[in-house]
């Protein structure tokens, strides 16, 4: 008798604890390993999906709590056919990530936002995004929203 | 030490190898070891680092991990251009962590510094002899900002070009037209005059038989295509949609995780623990028992993780339990005042100058603390041993050496040891397996389970056993004459040695000497760009105070210092220029400018910064010029500034690692906060190049930004900065 819930559209139902962080349950049993452990203590962001379209940092989640809802992970994103979101392309366009580890996040949290408010300023941008890049992407995590929402050009920077 | 054996190795290597070898670009036995590990059906390999397909496929081996700055591409981007390739075509490949793919071209980046040899001497030696050392060294490191600057210029340019050329003359075999009448572009080679044209598919097999030219003509600045175009980054794409695979996220059967804690004092032992309280935690499989360490192995990371915090491990302190961060610097104070130096560099009596009469003596003490890399990326290890052979998963900046810790781990042979290289989530310097503890932990634990196991490290693991940027102090001491110009400048630091002895000192003055006090038994490691950002906060905030006792502007009093018409002088004035240096600011913020080199590029910042209502300060724009020489990808290297920027400045602010009664004080991002992005500055790069070198750029953005940022402080505030990080500074 496992937890049952939604993930990218698909039943799941997860044979584990059910005081298991969400995290885990989603990296070790339903295999899917975008989304990943930074800290366990939900500091960093780098393990935040969407529960019910809310954004959440699902390594302080438990997997019985999310019994009967829809997750979303980062490969959950993209249209079916996989058409990605304005943001992975925004990501793209401004050759956002550097080591990546902590983007799959960082995009679930930008997505998050711009479906609250579909143009974002400066300060709900910096309210929003508090997930930790330790390579230090964030001017490009800014100009990559902005570019997704078109408020900003989406060419990259000295290209011709 | 690792770097210590390996300084050695590769110095006595170079004693006993000498001129014993050829110059061909590779021996033999290595290039048919490596076709062996490499070379497909319809494949053909042309040197270690390329092989070309029937169908018009490149695949460029990297010998770098690409640990997010993306010097693969830049990699590929060096080769592919030599050989007038087809760029929709290229693909990249990890090296295989094998002898055979040793980084030969490195030590051209790290020798003079290891063996003190001139970079004259170091540049002539063949590239055999190289390869000699990089086999013997099992060198296939990524550090010291050197993929781009030591790989890409010595080794991937030149495969390209004589590959390149070894196309042409198999092309001109086959149409019978002379080479000189053959042109290449898009990997295909046309002769013009009867319209006849080959692709690179249909000659490789033929071309790759043949033996390379290790001096290929190179092409000149305005021949590039691929060179210094902004390359969208090959490894982007599958880091946007999650399938981008870190070493954390390998899996097989069977497989278990396991969890670790070890000693919390440096150098302390495992002497009991009970296991039944793991045991009792439902998926907890085993308790091992390590020298150092105790190990939870589970079904999954939630019951190891809660094993192991169940447990009541005990551990000694290895006789280091009077350590805390105040004895460090207490007995970084005694050896100054003992007088003994480890090393000294500069020249002239500086003591001397500093005590001449009528001149301004000016005196500074700084202190800086241990800091943590903190990659996003725990440590994560997969290991199985099966059948006499051992295999490990995982993302490290050495794969090579992680192999080679392995065999020596596990006492199995080198042919049964496979490392798989994997995406790393970010390194800076912490996954370089001299530092490593997770090789031989997860060895061990491998060797003893009938199952694949994955070690994952918890952050708190993380931030306890880190391998620090070494704790730090300095007294500095300068003498300034009637003309305001600097006459003595004495730099007298304590800390343990790294890798890198001196950092670069920049300025031309006529009596100067850093004196190194050495300290022992503490844990350190390399962090972004070593010593530069010690050397570049006590010179650059030093330079600042010696400015104001002259009464001069800290631009001008720079300029004074610098010889004229040098690279260094050509970046501080164009930051000055680009950082509207001397342009009116609001009331209460400030202007700072930092010039440091390292590993050969020069980068100035201009900081404009305020203090919040709450003390702490507020970076608002972060101007910086750049020259690194050649410029290879400008939208990476831009990145590579900024990300640079930006841990310089989240050092700067909040970090620190502290200990007391020997042990680590922090335990995860909390208490070790890195920046974020609400905090993060608006930042401008503008590379500005100046002569021929080529100089890296993973490091060289750090050392500027927190001296710039002390410096725009004390303009905004009066107050100086000389301790860091600046919070503890304003609570204390």
């Amino acid at each position: 008798m496992g937890v049952k819930f939604q993930i990218n559209g698909a039943s799941v139902d997860v044979e584990a604890e059910p005081d298991t962080p969400l995290l885990w349950a989603i990296r070790e049993n339903v295999g899917l390993t975008g989304t990943k452990f930074g800290c366990g203590i939900a500091a960093c962001g780098a393990c935040s999906v969407h529960i019910n379209g809310e954004i959440a940092r699902s390594c302080s989640v438990s997997l019985g709590d999310v019994a009967g809802k829809s997750v979303t992970t980062i490969e959950g994103i993209a249209k079916p056919d996989g058409t990605l979101h304005a943001v992975q392309k925004a990501w793209i366009d401004k050759q956002v990530p550097q080591c990546g580890y902590c983007q799959s996040g960082q995009i679930m949290a930008a997505v998050a936002l711009i479906s609250q408010s579909a143009a974002p300023s400066a300060a709900q941008i910096d309210e929003a995004i508090t997930n930790i890049c330790r390579c230090g992407t964030y001017p490009r995590i800014r100009s990559a929203i902005l570019a997704a929402t078109g408020q900003a050009a989406s060419a990259l920077k000295g290209d011709a | 030490m690792g770097i210590k054996r390996r300084a050695f190795l590769i110095g006595s290597a170079v004693l006993v190898g000498g001129g014993a070898f050829g110059i061909k670009m590779a021996d033999g036995s290595a290039k048919s070891r490596a076709r062996e590990l490499t070379q497909g059906d319809g494949e053909h390999s042309f040197a270690s680092w390329i092989k070309i397909a029937d169908d018009d496929t490149v695949t460029v081996y990297s010998p770098h991990a690409d640990i997010g700055q993306g010097s693969n591409t830049g990699l590929a981007q060096m080769l592919a251009d030599e050989l007038d390739a087809d760029w929709s075509k290229v693909k990249v490949a990890s090296a295989p962590a094998e002898p055979a793919f040793a980084n030969m071209q490195l030590g051209r980046a790290f020798l003079p510094q290891l063996t003190g040899a001139s970079e004259g001497m170091i540049a002539a030696m063949p590239d055999s002899l190289m390869s000699f050392i990089a086999r013997a060294a099992n060198l296939q490191i990524t550090g010291g900002s050197s993929a781009i600057r030591a790989t890409g210029q010595y080794a991937m340019r030149t495969v390209g070009a004589s590959t390149r050329a070894a196309l042409v003359e198999t092309a001109a075999k086959r149409l019978n037209v002379p080479a000189s009448e053959l042109t290449t572009a898009d990997s295909i080679v046309t002769h013009a005059k009867s319209g006849k044209s080959l692709r690179y598919g249909e000659l490789a097999a033929e071309a790759a038989g043949m033996s390379l030219s290790d001096a290929p003509k190179l092409k000149t600045a305005s021949e590039f295509k691929l060179i210094g175009r902004p390359v969208p980054r090959i490894d982007i794409p599958d880091k946007v949609n999650g399938s981008a695979k870190y070493g954390i996220d390998y899996a097989m059967p069977g497989m278990r995780i396991a969890t670790i804690m070890a000693a919390p004092v440096r150098g302390g032992s495992l002497t009991s623990v009970d296991p039944a309280p793991a045991l009792a935690v439902k998926g907890v499989e085993k308790v091992i028992k390590l020298e150092k360490a105790v190990a939870v192995v589970a079904t999954g990371y939630w019951p190891a993780i809660q094993g192991l915090r169940a447990l009541s491990p005990k551990f000694s302190d290895g006789g280091n339990a009077g350590m805390s961060t105040a004895s460090i610097f207490a007995a970084h104070d005694q050896l100054r005042k003992n007088g003994k130096v480890e090393s000294k560099a500069g020249d002239g009596d500086v003591d001397g100058a500093l005590s001449t009469s009528g001149a301004k003596l000016v005196e500074a003490n700084f202190q800086l603390p241990f800091l943590h890399h903190a990659m996003m990326e725990p440590f994560a290890l997969t290991a199985y041993h099966k059948d006499g052979k051992l295999d490990i998963w995982g993302g490290m900046q050495d794969p090579l050496a992680t192999k080679m810790e392995a065999v020596k781990v596990s006492g199995l042979d080198a042919d049964d040891v496979t490392f798989h290289p994997m995406l790393i989530g970010g390194s800076f310097g912490r996954k370089l397996p001299m530092y490593v503890e997770i090789v031989e932990q997860v060895t061990k634990l491998a060797m003893q389970l009938p199952y694949p196991v994955k070690l994952i490290w918890s952050r708190e693991e993380d931030v306890q056993q880190g391998a620090y940027r070494p704790q730090s102090s300095a007294q500095l001491k300068a003498s300034l004459g009637a003309d305001g110009k600097i006459t003595g400048y004495l730099n007298n630091y304590a800390q343990p040695e790294t890798i890198e002895g001196e950092a670069t000192f920049i300025y031309d003055i006529p009596v100067s000497r850093r004196l190194h006090q050495h300290v022992s038994n503490q844990t350190i490691g390399s962090w972004r760009s070593v010593n530069s950002t010690q050397h570049g906060f006590y010179n650059e905030t030093f330079m600042d105070e010696l400015a104001l006792a002259a009464g001069a502007d800290p631009v001008e009093f720079r300029r004074k210092h610098l010889k004229p018409g040098s690279r260094h002088l050509a970046v501080l004035n164009e930051a000055a220029k680009r950082g509207n240096w001397g342009a009116p600011l609001p009331a209460g913020t400030g202007r700072g400018i930092a010039l440091v080199e390292s590993f050969k590029t020069i980068v100035a910042q201009v900081i404009e910064a305020s203090v919040k209502e709450d003390g702490t300060p507020k970076v608002h724009k972060v101007t910086a010029v750049v020259d690194c020489g050649l410029l290879v990808n400008p939208v990476a290297g831009e990145a590579q500034i900024m990300g640079g920027i930006i841990m310089g400045l989240s050092s700067a602010i909040g970090e620190a690692i502290t200990l007391d009664k020997g042990a680590v004080q922090q335990s995860s991002f909390p208490d070790y906060p890195v920046l974020k992005l609400a905090d993060a500055p608006e930042i401008s790069v503008f590379f500005s190049p100046t002569g021929d070198v080529i100089g890296g750029l993973g490091e060289p953005g750090v050392p500027p930004a927190a001296p710039a940022l002390a410096n725009a402080l004390f303009a905004a505030t009066g107050k100086r900065v000389r301790n860091l990080p600046i919070l503890a500074q304003a609570k204390a």
